[in-house]
């Protein structure tokens, strides 16, 4: 124990609580020197205790105590139980598989003790080149897995440089858990680094997007409140949380007292909250009943379990679903799949239905709305939706609210809202859709069923024709690169962990048979851009366990943020087959650009100014070798892309990264 | 490229005001191709006008030649407005013709990988 530092103290309530038990015994060693014999003092003491409890004055000990000089100090040079070990052992118990982290000096204890005390086993440490790519990786990974991963950063610039990917997560409603190194108690930071790395209120900073954050001054505060952490990030929606470990609680030896008494809570899930019965049934009634009904799909499918229930509500009353892509909801060559945002599936759809049943749809209001385009001036909206078409919402994010970040959308008018888990009440809408269905309603379903197949199937072929235009064309169509990516790897086991609407014009959701959780995982949440390729990197370390080949579809200008996520790929064995999609620029603000000269009529030639990223054209092929990783490229012509990713794939299958870096056409 | 804008608008420009309505005459693949790229239109309809997510497939185009220019001042959804302030109908009769060239894509029965999601 190192309490005999004469100048240092520990900032720790616990610290406060010896302090407390301190002063109480050097009160009882008064009274008991004042049994002892201390007889001048004594009667005066004797005669005011009958009528009310008093202070007793200072005995000879403690004013000894309080006059001489303090005790020698005796350096103490090393313990047996810093109080990190007590943190891992927090942490173990919440079954992180990983940890990411950029090395930081305020969290160095922790990292000690994960590495020896932990064995660097549940969580195993993931080096990471910069904090961005630490939760990135942590949001992609959780969207596999369906649980966070551990990220540790510093409080301070840690923090600044993970902060746009803990909003991603945040908007995408993943669970993240961050952990935070600080220095909270002045007289402990050691350097100017310490004090530059230190902060009041680290969490300050994010607290607009995460669901809750704490700064626990004691061990066992650190233990409720970090179990704490993730029953709340686990709690649908699901969100990133913050707990901070503070450095002197780190690094200073347990106390006695939290030695015999520190104790860690058991972490007990909450149910997610499912709608009520009544509202249940009128639901179903109004599923029934309809001619039209279309069901749009947001993040529901918070499980595997969620996109059966999803096709299993949709067969039931025969209902079209329009599939926004923020998760894998629902199978893309199901038939009663009307489309996503792409080929005007939901404009179309949303314009017959009826009864519109939104899942979890952040967005509501831009699906049932059209805006005046960004090629005309003024703004004016006009609902998509017919006269009386009824519209319900099960929408978890109606339970919970931030003000400052806008990723809420519009205010969207409805006729039944429903503040509650999508996923966790289709079991009883099924349920109760079944029991309303007469043998006339069934007949009128499978109609309409069979007309919606057939939509399916033109809408597929149209598909099919269109990925056929610029099949030849250098730079190589997104439509080809889709196709010989899918001739790959249809007969393996195959996870999609990139965004392809816009950006691929979703030529894989248009073509690919997608119909496990694995199979798409949706985007960014906010579009912060340098999420993609650290995400993909997470979600392909989720998949190596389960021997899933993992493919990611890179954007070009995503990869230059923090292009050190490679490195931690190949350093850390995680297979992935990257492909670049090199359009060799920030392409939707070049087309941005393009737009606002338009408009001001005049200089259309000037958008790739401030946009561009060409001149030199940067070799991806050579970047990744640099870090480690399998490249070829760059492909230009469209006859060697299938043998360059057969290459790759065999380098992915023997459990390392690859990249192909393919020049493409921009959408 | 920022003097291609010099380059294309004044001659044309000229030529424009000489005779406003050269939208039926041939134009120059070669020009057209240029400026098809120059100005952005490969941007959102991909090269060789293939289509995409960010805008209609236009090669080989839809519409004839005139009805082409007149989309282009006023169109329809999200395309933006180029006037003849920024491309004359000259040069547009140009893109026209480079559109025009375009051939029309490989069927789909000679792309083995593609034909093979028929009927799946
Ligand atoms: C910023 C993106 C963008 C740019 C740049 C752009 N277009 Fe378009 N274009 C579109 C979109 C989107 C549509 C489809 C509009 C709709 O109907 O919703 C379209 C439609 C068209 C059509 C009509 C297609 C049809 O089937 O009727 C033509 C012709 C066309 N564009 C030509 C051009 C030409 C020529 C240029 C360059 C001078 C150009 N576009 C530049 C986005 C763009």
């Amino acid at each position: 124990m190192s309490k005999s530092k004469s100048s240092a103290s520990k900032p720790s309530s616990s610290q406060s609580a010896l302090g407390r038990r301190g002063f109480l015994k050097g009160t009882a060693a008064g009274a008991a020197a004042l049994v002892a014999g201390e007889a001048a003092i004594a009667p005066v003491v004797k005669a005011q205790t009958p009528a009310r409890a008093v202070t007793p004055l200072p005995g000879a000990t403690q004013i000894a105590a309080e006059t001489n000089a303090p005790p020698m100090r005796v350096d103490v040079y090393t313990t047996d139980r810093p109080g990190s070990d007590f943190m891992l052992d927090v942490i173990k118990t919440l079954d992180f598989e990983y940890c990411c982290a950029n090395p930081g000096s305020s969290f160095r204890g922790l990292h000690e003790s994960m590495v020896n005390y932990g064995k660097n086993k549940m969580p195993e440490l993931i080096t990471c080149c910069h904090e961005e790519s630490s939760v990135a990786m942590a949001h992609g990974y959780a969207k596999i897995e369906g649980k966070p991963l551990m990220v540790m950063a510093h409080g301070t610039v840690g923090l600044q440089h993970a902060s746009m990917a803990i909003y991603n997560a945040y908007a995408d409603r993943v669970p993240v858990y961050v952990v935070l190194g600080n220095i909270g108690a002045a007289e402990w930071r050691r350097t100017d680094v310490e004090w530059a790395h230190s902060v009041q209120d680290a969490a300050a900073m994010v607290r607009d997007y995460v669901k809750w954050d704490d700064n626990p001054v004691t061990l066992q505060h650190f233990a409720e409140s970090s179990v704490r952490a993730y029953k709340m990030s686990m709690t649908p929606p699901y969100e990133p949380v913050v707990i901070i470990a503070d450095a002197v609680l780190q690094e200073e030896p347990m106390s006695d007292f939290d030695r015999r008494t520190a104790r860690i809570p058991k972490l007990n899930l909450s149910q997610p909250p499912a709608s009520d019965g009544n509202s249940v049934n009128e639901i179903a009634r109004m599923l029934v009943n309809a001619e039209n009904p279309l069901i749009i799909a947001g993040r529901v499918a918070r499980t595997p379990e969620g996109i059966r229930l999803l096709v299993e509500l949709a067969e039931t009353v025969q209902a079209g679903v329009s599939d926004r892509h923020y998760r894998m909801n629902f199978p893309t060559m199901h038939p009663l799949n009307v489309g996503g945002p792409i080929g005007g599936g939901t404009v179309t759809t949303v314009a017959n239905a009826d009864v519109i049943l939104s899942l979890e749809v952040g967005d509501l209001w831009m699906a049932t709305h059209s805006q005046t385009p960004i090629n005309r001036m003024g703004m004016e909206s006009k609902p998509l939706t017919k006269a009386g078409a009824k519209i319900i919402t099960i929408y978890s994010g109606d339970l919970f609210g931030k003000s400052n970040y806008q990723d809420f959308g519009r205010y969207n008018e409805v006729d039944l809202s429903i503040a509650a888990d999508a996923e966790a009440t289709l079991p009883s809408l099924i349920e109760a859709c079944k029991k309303l269905i007469t043998p006339q309603r069934q007949r009128a379903m499978q109609e309409r069923g069979a007309k919606l197949a057939e939509s399916a199937k033109r809408l597929r072929d149209r598909d099919i024709e269109a990925a056929a235009y610029g099949w030849d064309a250098s730079p190589i169509s997104t439509a080809r690169v889709s196709m010989e990516l899918w001739n790959q790897i249809k007969t393996e086991d195959w996870s999609l962990v990139s965004e392809t609407f816009p950006f691929f014009s979703a030529w894989p959701l248009r073509l690919w048979d997608m119909n496990k959780s694995y199979h798409y995982i949706g985007g960014h949440g906010a579009y912060g851009v340098g999420y993609q390729a650290p995400a993909a990197v997470g979600a392909a370390l989720a998949n190596r366990k389960h021997g899933r080949l993992t493919v990611n579809i890179q954007t070009d200008g995503d990869l230059n943020y923090a292009p050190g996520v490679l490195w931690t790929a190949a350093h850390h064995k995680i297979p992935i087959l990257n492909i670049m999609h090199n359009k060799r620029a920030y392409h939707q603000e070049l087309m941005y650009l393009t737009d606002m000269a338009a408009r001001a009529n005049r200089g259309i030639d000037t958008a790739l100014i401030g946009t561009g990223i060409n001149d030199p054209n940067i070799d991806y092929a050579t970047l990744a070798k640099a870090y480690g990783v399998y490249s070829i490229g760059p492909i230009i012509n469209p006859i060697d892309l299938a043998p360059a990713i057969k290459k790759a794939i065999a380098a992915v299958k023997k459990g390392e990264p690859a990249l192909v870096d393919v020049v493409t056409q921009p959408r | 490229m920022k003097h291609l804008l010099a380059f294309v608008l004044l001659p044309s420009c000229i030529a424009f005001s000489q005779n406003a309505t050269t939208s039926d005459a041939t134009g120059s693949v070669d020009k057209g191709k240029k400026i098809f790229m120059d100005v952005g239109c490969y941007e959102c309809h991909g090269t060789v006008g293939q289509g995409g997510a960010a805008g209609a497939r236009i090669g080989p185009p839809p519409l004839n030649a005139q009805g082409f220019i007149r989309y282009i001042r006023k169109p329809a959804g999200a395309m933006p407005a180029f006037t003849d302030k920024v491309l004359t109908d000259r040069d547009l009769t140009d893109v026209y013709a480079y559109l025009k060239s375009i051939p029309a894509p490989k069927p789909v029965k000679d792309i083995p990988i593609l034909n093979e999601l028929k009927g799946k």
